[in-house]
């Protein structure tokens, strides 16, 4: 039997532009572009050699997000994913996790899952619990933050690496999988991937298609309020020394004036 | 006086730092009310009662430590039907927010996490947080169901505020998918005897222009003449310099100490996004261009082959 992987991946702001809040205070989309979360590429990366190991299988990828996102789509289609879900509606602009745990659990159950596999966090609200969420809101176990992943015999297994300790999981599927950036190089699309990635099927859905209220989600929806957002103001220069060979005890000096020693 | 849940993160009872920091947070919303889980709670108790907790509610199971994290929400959603708190705060550690993040959904609740600041509000907790790799500061509540928060270590300073810390069984049971995800093993991290790199007061990190894994040592020798915890950039991780846990940045730990020492890092928006809340940052670079200068308090342009030796042997012999 095909097993089903659904991988959950987010379109995010790019991190090394100058990224904003606009006027409502959700994230200023349009000041700074888009591309697939760094940390999602992983989990694409994972779902290609699971699929690589098992009889059969198939790799949908997810996104909900506006027309843009689209973009992180065929990044992932490129890399190797079969076929790809793109949930767009006007009424999430402003969603919080809680509205797109919703929106993301209703959408792996119409597609019909045995994995699904995300990103530790998204690189933009950084918050990595979602995939704990999406268990809980669909029922089924977490096997979350793994540095190494591999499924056998209907059995998902994982290195869970944390402060205290080193942590072997295992659980049966369907299961939600979160991968760490340490749990191996995602693979560079190829000229043949980026091709065949067009030909790939991008279904769009709304919130009709999953029967979710538009109350339940969007800014007004959200569980959670931004009640202000202001910008760090920029350190002030501080003291730059070239080191002539007494760079070492100038630095110490600074640290005694400072009472760290 | 209304009471917050403070979930307690310790290890066999020894309580750890964060969760004594979210006590002092605590208590400007409410009387605390701590849930300890698993094993040691007759040693938690009495530091927990020290720092301002009116009770404290345990439960110890197998279960705990034999599946990951849905057995504590069961226990801490049992807690939370006990008490029917203002808010519930856990330390932003890893299992702390995927626990906070289950039991918010589970009660119809909005969740925040990462604060770096927690205050009173007129409609409940108001929480702080530093976002875009630091750029912003927000200030966010929750606005439906009792707040679910997590606060990230270093975000208040500890204060002893002896209460009466009653110990309380709590009755726990477990759901179905409590035992959905089994621990099949579980090997402890050796320790270094450094302080934890989240909690520590001082954090010295070591990046690419360490260059290579035998010099890390310079590093670590100047992070334990200051007491500090050793960190390391991604490229340091990446070439397998330093292990994973070390990485400070967007992937790894993110970390906001008293004082931050970069040495051989170029201070990418990465490595930027996991420290720039440290509140005196000072670093060491051959490079006079490296964006790391601008957030700089203090800067010295070197070789820190030189520089670092050097600075080590004087806070060696300035601390005597």
């Amino acid at each position: 039997m095909s097993l089903r992987i659904v991988v959950c991946v987010k379109y995010v702001p790019d991190a090394t532009g100058d990224r904003h809040f606009a006027e409502d205070l959700t994230v200023d989309r349009d000041d700074v572009d888009g591309l697939l979360s760094e940390l999602d590429e992983y989990a694409v990366e994972q779902a290609l050699q699971i699929a690589d190991e098992a009889d059969e299988a198939e790799i949908t990828v997810l996104t909900v997000g506006p027309e843009d996102a689209k973009d992180a789509l065929r990044k992932a289609l490129s890399m190797g994913a079969d076929k790809a879900v793109h949930v767009e509606d006007d009424d999430l602009h402003g969603t919080d996790v809680m509205g797109t745990s919703l929106v993301l659990a209703k959408a792996v159950e119409k597609i019909g899952y045995d994995l699904v596999i995300c990103g530790m966090a998204s690189t933009d609200g950084n918050m990595g619990v979602l995939p704990a969420i999406l268990a809980e809101r669909l029922g089924v176990p977490q096997v979350t933050l793994l540095s190494e992943v591999s499924v056998e015999d209907g059995r998902v297994t994982g290195r869970r690496d944390g402060d205290t300790a080193s942590e072997q999981l295992e659980a049966a599927l369907p299961a939600v999988v979160s991968v760490t950036d340490q749990s191996g190089e995602a693979r560079y699309p190829s000229f043949k991937g980026i091709m065949a990635a067009k030909k790939k099927p991008v279904e769009s859905w709304d919130l009709e298609d999953l029967e979710i209220d538009a109350d339940a989600v969007g800014l007004e929806g959200a569980w959670t309020k931004v009640e202000d957002a202001k910008e760090r103001p920029a350190r002030t220069a501080g003291t730059i020394v070239k080191d002539e060979g007494e760079g070492g005890k100038q630095l110490a000096e600074f640290l005694a004036g400072q009472k760290f020693i | 006086m209304a009471e917050v849940l403070v979930y307690v993160d310790h290890v066999d009872g020894a309580v750890r730092k964060p969760t004594l920091e979210l006590l002092t947070l605590a208590r400007r919303i409410g009387d605390p009310v701590a849930v300890h889980l698993g094993a040691g709670a007759d040693a938690a108790a009495g530091v927990l009662a020290e720092h301002g907790a009116v009770k404290v509610l345990t439960a110890d199971a197998p279960e705990f430590a034999d599946y990951l994290v849905v057995p504590k929400v069961d226990a801490v959603a049992a807690a939370y039907q006990a008490v029917s708190p203002v808010a519930v705060l856990f330390p932003s550690s890893a299992e702390g927010k995927e626990i906070a993040a289950r039991l918010a959904v589970r009660i119809g609740s909005g969740l925040i996490t990462d604060a770096v600041d927690l205050e009173a509000g007129d409609e409940g907790p108001v929480a702080t947080q530093s976002v875009f790799a630091a750029a912003f500061t927000t200030r966010s509540t929750v606005t439906k169901g009792t707040p679910v928060i997590t606060v990230k270590p270093n975000s208040a300073a500890v204060e002893a505020a002896p209460a009466a810390g009653a110990v309380e069984q709590l009755e726990v049971s477990f759901g179905e998918l409590a035992t959905g995800t089994k621990v099949v093993s579980r090997t402890p991290r050796e320790s270094t005897g450094r302080p934890e790199l989240t909690e520590a007061a001082i954090v010295v990190s070591g990046g690419r222009g360490v260059n290579g894994a035998e010099n890390f040592p310079v590093i670590e020798a100047l992070a334990d003449s200051l007491g500090a915890a050793v960190g390391a950039s991604r490229a340091a991780v990446d070439a397998g310099w330093y292990p994973h846990t070390a990485q400070v940045g967007q992937t790894g730990k993110s970390v906001s100490p008293q004082l931050y020492i970069a040495a051989g890092i170029s201070g990418a928006i990465q490595h930027r996004a996991g420290m720039q809340t440290s509140k005196t940052i000072v670093a060491i670079n051959k490079d006079a261009e490296a964006p790391i200068f601008e957030l700089v308090d203090y800067g010295v342009v070197g070789d820190l082959f030189d520089v670092v030796p050097q600075l080590t042997e004087e806070v060696k012999a300035r601390k005597g």
